[in-house]
């Protein structure tokens, strides 16, 4: 008979190119506090942005940092399916995008050799050559995540090919990439870098010059970030800087979405007792604080209704005076614009606003939302899952009241068709939720530590439940967060 | 004149909510119209749907073969067409004798195919059949691509008014079969009008004889006649000899063409002066005897991969992008697989008429046209791209012809058509060294279970047992099997269906 020709799956890896659509917040009038706008409303001014001081170089760094993990692809915008993110990145509109930052006062770059399917870091190195290098500061990563990266010679390999397609001979801010993940967060630690030498092969190039600020970013098990600032305070290796996820959501609830994770507060308040300047990622988490639940974003908007959404979380971030940038992965120039207006300058919060927005996270609490920031760590999935999209589809259509939990409800049939319909269009069938097998690959890279297969397996449950009418289940699937 | 245009207004909405019918994917046209593909006369005869042709038999000896003209979706598209040649050149027809032993022959070849239990060389000829499959293979692609279409932009502007449906071919053959129809119905009716009604369709030719007992004909008053032939030249079944005054009634369809060409009202629709005796009426049988049940030896899955098949996961360097899926081959099963509703694999083959009513509306695309020759075009089932959702039995609630008995959504989760089989060889526990069990995750009746692959060891990889007692053939397990291309779970038809 046939099928003789059995061939191996095939692991192809680093296919569909992963630019991720932040979803686009809204535009708001660039007006900023009492000035009144001028001309052009949209346009944010030039020479007006804030700057933070690096305390051990001077450096005056933007509060807008450009974070390059989400870059524009050439067919983004078009069509609907995932797999077109196969697409180039769209080199054009990077420059574009990127000349229009540093005119605007943008002077800090952050990217890394994992990002954007490893193709980041060539696209931002072409579009600064274009620029004097005096004229901007680049942040990138030693992200060797790979066990196969995890010599010293790969390591070197790795910073060296870094220096090659950002095409400069010095790093301004080089990062120990996303310490605190894995299941033993130790060793792995210390498997990436201290046995192989690499952090002191690290801190010797910083001797040389060729890195000038030596930090680390941190994600997951709390026992890493304790350990690196123990380093510090032993004397064993200074770091420049570090790079927390802060925002109003993670200041005090991080630790409550996901009682593995560790509330901003505490890393930020750690940081201050060094005199550490603050990196900021994911101040945005990912764009969901730009795509509130719609009372939610009401009532920023009620407060506020010139200002977007996002902006509201950008201020946050900003407010706080040790952080020296806050980062933004911005795709699209509005993106860009409408974060330009917001930092230039900075009108930081009062007190009462910051307590304003808590009271906002405390509320979003209650939503139970996947907390996937679509960073796309977790992919490929070796079984052709699109993880991100399915989350991102889910959350979407949690902050639209779009997850019906009981038949009853009023809009229950419009609700349903919207997650179902919206569920095909968002991922195609063969990478839905329901061909999770559970290997579980994905679960070590999330920075989130979100508990990947187990919350898929659950939305599987869910699309099960909604197409076969069996009602009874969907609440207790939707509030069961855990399985 | 009036019956002339009762008649067109009746066939074009006949015809327009059948090819509705049969487009329609979403399942919504069938509750209202499910009954037009109902009382079509062949799957009425093969469901022995009694009512429908003692109906179907009453109509034809009131009114002649109205059904022909109205009813039949197949005979009112070659109107269509053979009206479109008419616009072009007019009074284009003339009369020719019956080829009776061609009319006979194909008769007789629906009667032994439909006795052998060929019912796939039955569907061949068969007109509703026929048209059945060329609105599935030829025009519900472009349908479903409009919707496509629209889909796009309603989700452009977030709206959820339109889903997108994939396009896919189902069947090669039966679309190379319903191309090859189309265009040999094209031509015919180009060319003569109602030639294939009057020399092959054996639903034709029995309703013809039937008709020739009818009470209200077509018929001459030869004393208004002036031998015009625009009767002849305009009858597009060429049944009129207006030299002899004769009217074919085997071959007349009652489409009214002829009352309104006849500018001298020599022609009427009605009764005669003397009344006709009608007889009894032939009627193809529709005897069962024993089918062929296909066998075909099942290999498992082919060469067994080297045992060195360790996941390549360790390559992960960079963030993003989607690893490829490949195709599922489809898995030789030694009984096909037929949806619930049909009761065995004989019911369902010796009823089937194939006319893609069932593969239309399948919204889980389980349903296609099968490629192997006895059940040729008549629906089998496979799991690659969705599997027999517990919610679903529309299959059965459209089917006309009885092959598909409508079943209820409780009976349905009861029936077993089928049991899943487990081939070790390709299982990704074992190949790929991951923990899996999505086909016991997704099994909806708990017919599998994890269990040790060493019996012994209760900390060896946990693979599949299935309690085939259980299981009822959904087919969930083989569809979200990750093993690619060939699955490592399958479902095997089952010959008779049996309640659990």
């Amino acid at each position: 008979m046939n099928n003789n020709n059995y061939t191996r799956r095939k692991f192809l890896k680093a296919l569909g190119l992963g630019t991720a659509t932040v979803a686009t917040p809204a535009i708001v009038s660039c007006a900023t506090g009492d000035e009144k706008p001028v001309a052009s409303e949209q346009e944010p001014p030039v020479g007006k942005m804030t700057y933070r001081t690096n305390p051990k170089t001077g450096d005056k760094v933007s509060i807008l940092g450009y974070g390059m993990m989400r870059l524009p692809t050439l067919d983004a915008g078009g069509g609907s399916a995932r797999e077109e993110k196969d697409a180039e990145i769209d080199q054009e509109m990077v420059n574009r995008q990127v000349d229009y930052a540093i005119e605007h006062g943008v002077n800090y770059f952050d990217t890394s050799p994992a990002y954007c399917r490893g193709r980041s870091e060539h696209a931002t190195g072409i579009a600064l050559s274009r620029h004097k290098r005096d004229e901007f500061f680049i942040a990138t990563k030693l992200s060797n995540f790979a066990p196969e990266t995890h010599s010293r010679q790969a390591g070197i390999e790795m910073f060296q090919n870094s220096l090659k397609e950002l095409q400069v001979d010095y790093i301004d801010y080089l990062l120990l990439h996303a310490i605190g993940g894995g299941d033993d967060a130790m060793a792995v630690f210390n498997e990436r870098y201290i046995d192989n030498g690499i952090l002191d092969y690290l801190v010797e190039q910083r001797e040389q010059g060729t890195i000038r600020n030596l930090g680390f970013s941190y994600h997951g098990d709390i026992a890493i970030f304790d350990h690196a600032l123990k380093m510090h305070d032993d004397g064993k290796v200074k770091w420049d800087f570090v790079q927390i996820e802060l925002n109003y959501l993670d200041w005090k609830f991080a630790d409550e979405i996901n009682d593995s994770n560790t509330d901003a507060e505490y890393l930020y308040t750690e940081l201050v007792k060094r005199d550490i300047p603050a990196v900021i990622m994911e101040p945005l988490l990912g764009g969901r604080l730009a795509n509130l639940p719609d009372p939610l974003a009401a009532k920023l908007l009620r407060r506020d209704p010139e200002h977007s959404v996002a902006s509201w979380a950008f201020r946050y971030a900003g407010t706080f005076p040790k952080v020296l940038t806050v980062l933004s992965g911005m795709t699209y120039m509005e993106h860009l614009k409408e974060n330009l207006c917001t930092y230039s300058p900075l009108k930081p919060l009062t007190d009462e606003e910051m307590r304003f927005l808590e009271s906002i996270a405390s509320e979003y609490v209650g939503y139970n939302i996947i907390p996937c920031n679509d960073c796309k760590y977790c992919m490929p999935c070796p079984y052709g899952i699109d993880i991100p999209a399915i989350f991102v589809h889910y959350n979407k259509c949690l902050t639209e009241g779009n997850v019906p939990r009981e038949m009853e409800q009023p809009d229950y049939f419009k609700a349903r068709r919207a997650f179902l319909i919206g569920y095909d269009r968002s991922v195609p069938k063969l990478r839905q939720a329901d061909h999770c097998i559970g290997c579980g690959h994905c679960q070590p890279h999330c920075p989130q530590r979100i508990r990947i297969p187990q919350e898929l397996h659950r939305i599987s449950r869910y699309v099960d439940a909604l197409k076969s009418g069996d009602n009874d289940n969907l609440k207790d699937i939707v509030l069961d967060t855990n399985e | 004149m009036r019956l002339h245009n009762i008649r067109v207004t009746l066939a074009v909405v006949f015809f327009t909510l059948i090819t509705a019918l049969l487009l329609d994917f979403s399942g919504t046209l069938h509750h209202w119209l499910g009954w037009m593909a109902k009382i079509q006369f062949l799957p009425a005869v093969l469901a022995l749907n009694v009512a429908v042709i003692v109906g179907l038999v009453i109509l034809t000896l009131i009114f002649g073969r109205i059904y022909c003209s109205v009813i039949c979706p197949l005979g009112v598209l070659q109107d269509v067409i053979s009206r479109l040649h008419t616009w072009r050149k007019k009074d284009r027809f003339s009369y020719s004798p019956a080829i009776t032993w061609l009319r006979l022959v194909m008769l007789v070849v629906l009667v032994v195919a439909l006795i052998a239990g060929i019912v796939s060389i039955a569907a061949l000829i068969a007109p509703y059949s026929s048209y059945g499959r060329m609105v599935n293979n030829l025009l519900q692609p472009l349908y479903l691509w409009c919707n496509n279409g629209l889909a796009a932009i309603a989700e452009h502007y977030d709206s959820y008014a339109f889903y997108s449906r994939e396009v896919w071919l189902k069947s090669l053959p039966t679309f190379i079969i319903a191309l090859v129809t189309f265009i040999i119905i094209a031509v015919l009716a180009w060319r003569g009008g109602r030639t294939y009604c009057n020399t092959i369709c054996p639903v034709g030719t029995v309703l013809g004889y039937i008709a020739k007992f009818s009470w209200l004909k077509v018929r001459f008053d030869e004393e208004k006649c002036k031998n015009c032939s625009r009767c002849t030249k305009n009858c597009k079944s060429s049944c009129i000899d207006y030299k002899s005054h004769t009217v074919d009634y085997t071959r007349c369809v009652t489409c009214g063409e002829c009352l309104t060409k006849c500018k001298f009202d020599a022609l009427y629709y009605g009764r005669a002066k003397k009344q006709e005796a009608s007889d009894t009426k032939p009627k193809p049988s529709a005897e069962k005897s024993e089918p062929d049940t296909m066998r075909r030896a099942f290999i498992v899955g082919g060469a067994i991969m080297a045992a060195d098949a360790a996941l390549a996961q360790a390559g992960k360097k960079v963030d993003g992008g989607l690893a490829a899926i490949q195709d599922k081959t489809i898995p030789k099963r030694t009984t096909p697989l037929t949806p619930p509703g049909s009761v065995s694999v004989r019911n369902m083959y010796q009823h089937c008429t194939a006319c893609q009513l069932c593969v239309s509306q399948c919204p889980n695309d389980v349903l296609r046209p099968s490629g192997d020759l006895l059940t040729l075009m008549q629906p089998t089932m496979s799991y690659e791209r969705g599997f027999c959702r517990p919610e679903c039995n529309r299959c059965s609630q459209v089917c006309p012809a009885g092959a598909i008995r409508p079943i209820s959504i409780v009976d349905k989760s009861s029936t077993q058509i089928g049991h899943a089989v487990w081939i070790k060889e390709n299982c990704v526990v074992l190949t790929d060294g991951v923990s899996c069990g999505n086909c016991a995750r997704h099994c909806p009746s708990g017919a599998i279970m994890m269990t040790p692959v060493d019996p012994d060891d209760d900390l060896s990889p946990m693979v599949p047992a299935i309690d085939a007692a259980k299981c009822i053939g959904c087919g969930a397990c083989e569809y979200v099997c990750p093993a690619r291309p060939l699955g490592a779970i399958y479902v095997e038809g089952h010959e008779v269906h049996k309640t659990i």
